[in-house]
């Protein structure tokens, strides 16, 4: 199988999980049990984990905690942020392509008193800075934007939209999840005050995510429970999966410089190869602001799902917007609904239907995307003879 | 290979889909679009003069579910009377089918419709009110 959804999780690096096995085997202690060696060991694997975090962001040790998820760190960053800041104004700005961890936080909020406003995107999926200057007010608390969204691979003016955030006073939180290991990240150059990274989407582990909390950012943990964290995440750290992150941290920092070159070729490659197959093959996301390796489109005539299924027989591993694939363990047609980010860009809801996101990692390679390019011309050919929508044209 | 969300038969059906394309000269067509899904299907059949199914095609655009209940669909109908096809339910493409995620019956459903769909304009074809598919549907439930 050819592996093409990275922005969904990427295979662990071996390194990263040779080196978790043995707080597995040996150094099982509980990291808070300090008073012998198999606690000691696990908890000082976990600061050092902390520091190459840390190091990956350009961020100090103490400004970094460890969750289970990019969900849960962006849940900890917005409500745990909230908690602190109810009686400084209860107005919050994202953007309308956000991922379902900081949309569906920050609409649930509007229960409890929250105006929320969401910034429109352009065509290409960008804010522009300008709208969050002036969507800015006096009882704005917190603004909470995307570095790069998964879907389409736009990658936002995000240090133009922190630069506006600290000229205007305003904590900023950024959801990196997408870029981490694809797109530089450094807090100071983002100016931002809070960013979610997980470590699934750069070559390490599940279960194991960070949030980075500036210093004098003031956010309260959600779990009642011990001290775990310094507070802001109760419950028993996820060690080896921890360790695992923080290695993966300190390659991604070391190697992105050799391989994200490859994976720009891989994505010129595949995009100007597509974009020579067929005339209504419609490409979602910005021209050159996108994630290295990240290729998004969508083609009339022909349902989502339907391409991803072939595509999944050929042996190739994609992505869909489509409502059809979207939530196929429901228990009903309701909960099947086209993504707000392709909607968000203008492609029209029906045509949603037929989205797919390609996203490479470094363990592809250009002979992958000759193999798409192959199967591409049958399987569409396959499914538009079989569509009600395809003479009509 | 792992199990899907679909079916050993529902992913047969879409790799082969049974009996796809279109019949020139069709005598009833029958066409439903889905809001939910944004799928359209399309049913071309052509009946003998003794009211029995000759042909039957699909087009379909939409899911891998949609795609295998018309397929499904049309294999149930080829031979049978234009009686039976009204009796044909969506429960029965579904069974035929091996079962569908709760989320996709609809599928089923918008085949069970096109269906129908293609018999009144097949009598309207034939310059009759489809009136009478309404009455063969109450006599139906009646003798069940």
């Amino acid at each position: 199988m050819i592996y093409l959804d990275n922005v969904a999780g990427t295979k662990p690096d071996q390194r990263v999980i040779d080196k978790m096995i043995p707080y597995f085997t040996e150094h099982y202690g509980n990291p808070s049990a300090h008073f012998y060696p198999i606690g000691r060991e696990a908890f000082e694997a976990m600061e050092a984990a902390r520091v190459q975090v840390a190091d990956f962001i350009g961020a100090t040790a103490d400004e970094i905690v460890f969750t289970s998820s990019g969900t849960e760190s962006n849940n900890l960053a917005i409500k745990g942020f909230l908690k602190n800041s109810a009686n400084k104004g209860k107005h919050i700005i994202i953007s309308e392509i956000e991922h379902f961890s900081v949309d569906t936080v920050v609409t649930k909020l509007i229960n409890d008193g929250y105006e929320i406003t969401k910034l429109k995107v352009n065509k290409g999926g960008l804010v522009d800075p300008a709208d969050l200057e002036k969507a800015i007010k006096d009882e704005t608390v917190l603004v909470s934007i995307q570095y790069v969204n998964p879907e389409i691979g736009t990658i936002q003016y995000t240090e133009e939209l922190g630069a506006i955030c600290k000229a205007k006073g305003v904590t900023f939180h950024v959801d990196a999840v997408a870029a981490a290991g694809f797109v530089e990240i450094d807090v100071n150059k983002l100016k931002c005050d809070m960013l979610s990274i997980a470590s699934q989407n750069f070559f390490g582990p599940k279960g194991a995510a960070a949030l980075y909390i500036r210093e004098g950012v003031k956010v309260s943990g959600l779990l009642d429970g011990g001290f775990q964290e310094r507070g802001y995440r109760s419950g028993t750290e996820n060690v080896p999966a921890i360790v695992g992150m923080g290695l993966a941290a300190e390659i991604a920092k070391a190697e992105m410089a050799e391989y994200v070159p490859k994976l720009e070729a891989m994505q010129k490659k595949l995009w100007d190869g597509l974009g020579g197959l067929f005339d209504f093959l419609h490409f979602t996301g910005h021209d050159t602001r996108r994630r290295p390796g990240h290729v998004s489109f969508w083609i009339e005539y022909i349902e989502g799902e339907s391409l991803l299924m072939w595509l999944s027989l050929k042996g190739f591993a994609c992505a869909s917007g489509s409502a059809c694939s979207s939530n196929i363990l429901a228990e009903d047609e309701d909960d099947l609904v086209a993504s707000p980010v392709l909607t968000a860009v203008g492609v029209p809801t029906d045509i949603c239907a037929g989205s797919l996101g390609m996203s490479m990692s470094r363990y592809n390679t250009l002979e992958d995307i000759d193999k798409v390019l192959e199967v591409m011309p049958e399987t569409v050919q396959k499914l538009c003879e079989m569509s009600t929508m395809y003479n009509q044209k | 290979m792992a199990k899907g969300p679909y079916s050993e038969t529902v992913m047969d059906h879409f790799m082969n889909p049974r009996n796809m394309g279109e019949i020139e000269d069709a005598n009833g067509v029958g066409e439903v679009g889905n809001p939910a899904c944004g799928d359209v299907m399309k049913i071309f059949l052509k009946i003998d003069d003794n009211n029995i199914v000759e042909d039957v095609k699909f087009k379909t655009f939409g899911c891998g579910a949609a795609i295998a209940s018309s397929s499904m669909a049309t294999e149930l109908m080829i031979g049978k009377s234009v009686e039976e096809l009204l009796q044909l339910t969506n429960d029965a493409i579904v069974d035929a089918l091996g079962g569908l995620p709760p989320a996709k019956i609809h599928c089923s459903v918008m085949a069970e419709e096109a269906i129908e769909d293609a018999l009144r304009n097949f009598y309207k074809s034939k310059g009759k009110d489809d009136s009478i598919v309404d009455e063969m549907k109450a006599k139906i439930t009646k003798e069940n």
